[in-house]
């Protein structure tokens, strides 16, 4: 159900029924390494191309969400994902190997919140029972595609961020027990005229500004109705300059916890990611692995992910364009009664 | 220029740029100039000695030695570039390790590595120039400029006395 200019709200409560996430050796080595569920040793994935290997770790988590789910991927109605490839190749391959009716969708690293709420919606909706929701970057072929080839030796300045290796997937379903999907807010493009691509955190921030805001807005809400917002991958950077401009805006951020995922996954001082993580999966992961988990734990009741994303080609900033920015929220919140 | 380009953006675009900038860390130039003289000038302290070594051992003389020095240093930049160690020590080292042959040697093996996956004519062999490419054809370009002004200005083409 629509409500106020870009929100849904979720009236019949879609379930989060299982998640699964599968990262790489790197994101192991972080913080967060034991809230995955695979972790690979091998960037390749035991695979012979990048490519091959981002499309395995979507699978991968794909196939686990439902097996955790207790489903067959017969049962799952939907699949909706995206991910950074040109034409989104990892998600649509992966949909090949799951057989399950497929929505590409694509917006670059918020993906992964768009995906899930337009599953919700889905579910929501009736138009489906179970539906599958998943986004997958990889470090390795992000640098391909964007940047230069990963042997290459080029100096990455300290606004660069690092493009995470993994895939996130969550079932959703119209009954059950745990967690819901309450809301969301699909964003708006924001362009502040920030062309460096080496300093997306600065790009993306005010995208994700803006549609924290309008969640609020749309919903009528305080911020400390959450627990805890987390955006996707400003890091360093854009998560200062965010805060910088709640200040401006008089936004009382203040009221909850607000963290970023690209600065949660990484350990500053033993990794060299410069700013912080990005891609798609660094919110996804992030999410459905710490996230969810700490909910499920009770540490957190409610929360507002705002997955941003920069949507620019390897094209477009050869060409001198800017780069134009979207965040979308969905919040997510445990059982109403209290434990 | 850089007027020119500030005039396109809004206001709006324009306070928030000032805004961000004020977050964004600065290069640390120094640090990176003087990294980039401590590498640069090891590997060139590598290509001497190797340079040594053919003139010593194998009876080279000091023009003709020049050119297995580049090809040692090539292969072994190859060989850090496929282990995967030259990308870690250009991060460090910046123009120090891009800038000597090879940093050149990096850029086309890394390429050719890379697109390994789409075959050898569209990927090794058409990519592996992605990054060197541009600096043969300036190469080339300023190379023909110069010969061109050399032709001018030099007497001994010219004929001036």
């Amino acid at each position: 159900m629509l409500k106020g200019h870009q929100s849904w709200i979720f009236e019949k409560k879609p379930v989060i029924r299982a998640a699964a996430t599968v990262v790489g050796p790197f994101e192991g080595q972080g913080p967060l390494s034991n809230d995955f569920d695979i972790v690979h040793g091998d960037l390749m994935a035991g695979q012979d191309s990048w490519e091959k290997a981002e499309r395995t770790l979507m699978e991968e988590a794909g196939k686990l969400a439902i097996e955790n789910a207790g489903l067959t991927k017969e049962q799952v109605n939907f699949y909706i994902g995206g991910d950074l490839m040109n034409q989104i190749i990892s998600t649509s391959f992966a949909a090949r190997t799951l057989t399950i009716p497929y929505i590409g969708v694509f917006g670059a690293c918020s993906t992964s919140m768009e995906s899930l709420a337009l599953a919700a919606m889905i579910v929501n909706s009736g138009s489906a029972q179970f539906a599958l929701a998943g986004a997958c970057s990889h470090n390795a072929s992000a640098e391909k595609q964007f940047r230069y080839p990963t042997e290459y030796g080029s100096q990455k300045p300290p606004t660069a961020q690092f493009t995470v290796t993994g895939a996130g997937a969550c079932v959703l379903s119209q009954e059950g027990q745990g967690l819901h999907v309450t809301s969301a807010t699909i964003g708006r493009i924001v362009d502040m005229g920030i062309k460096d691509p080496f300093n997306m955190g600065a790009a993306m921030a005010p995208a994700a500004v803006d549609t924290i805001e309008a969640h609020f807005r749309d919903m009528q809400l305080e911020p400390g109705y959450y627990d805890l917002i987390v955006t996707g991958d400003l890091s360093k950077i854009g998560y200062a300059i965010a805060n910088d401009l709640f200040n401006k805006h008089k936004f009382p951020i203040e009221q909850t916890q607000y963290q970023d995922c690209g600065m949660l996954i990484y350990d500053y001082q033993k990794q060299q990611v410069q700013a912080g993580a990005s891609g798609c999966a660094c919110s996804a992961v992030v999410t459905y692995g710490h996230l969810l988990k700490r909910m499920r734990k009770g540490e957190l009741r409610r929360i507002l992910v705002v997955a941003t994303g920069a949507l620019l080609s390897p094209i477009s900033y050869q060409q001198g364009e800017s780069i134009p920015c979207i965040a979308h929220a969905v919040s997510i919140e445990g059982e109403v009664e209290p434990k | 220029m850089p007027n020119n380009k500030k005039k396109k953006l809004t206001p709006v675009q324009q306070e928030y740029q000032q805004l961000a900038k004020k977050r964004e860390p600065s290069r640390p130039v120094f640090a990176n100039c003087l990294r980039a003289f401590l590498v640069g000038g090891i590997i060139c302290v590598i290509g001497q000695g190797i340079q040594e070594m053919f003139v010593h051992w194998a009876g080279f003389d000091e023009k003709k030695a020049s050119s297995p020095t580049v090809a040692v240093l090539i292969i072994l930049s190859i060989v850090l570039t496929s282990f995967g160690i030259y990308d870690k020590i250009g991060q460090w080292a910046g123009a120090g390790s891009a800038v000597p042959v090879t940093g050149f040697a990096n850029s086309m093996s890394s390429a050719a590595i890379e697109h390994r996956s789409e075959g050898l004519v569209y990927g090794v062999g058409a990519k592996m120039f992605k990054i060197a490419g541009p600096v043969i054809v300036f190469g080339t370009v300023a190379a023909f400029i110069i010969a061109l002004l050399h032709m001018i200005f030099n007497p001994d083409i010219v004929g001036g006395s």
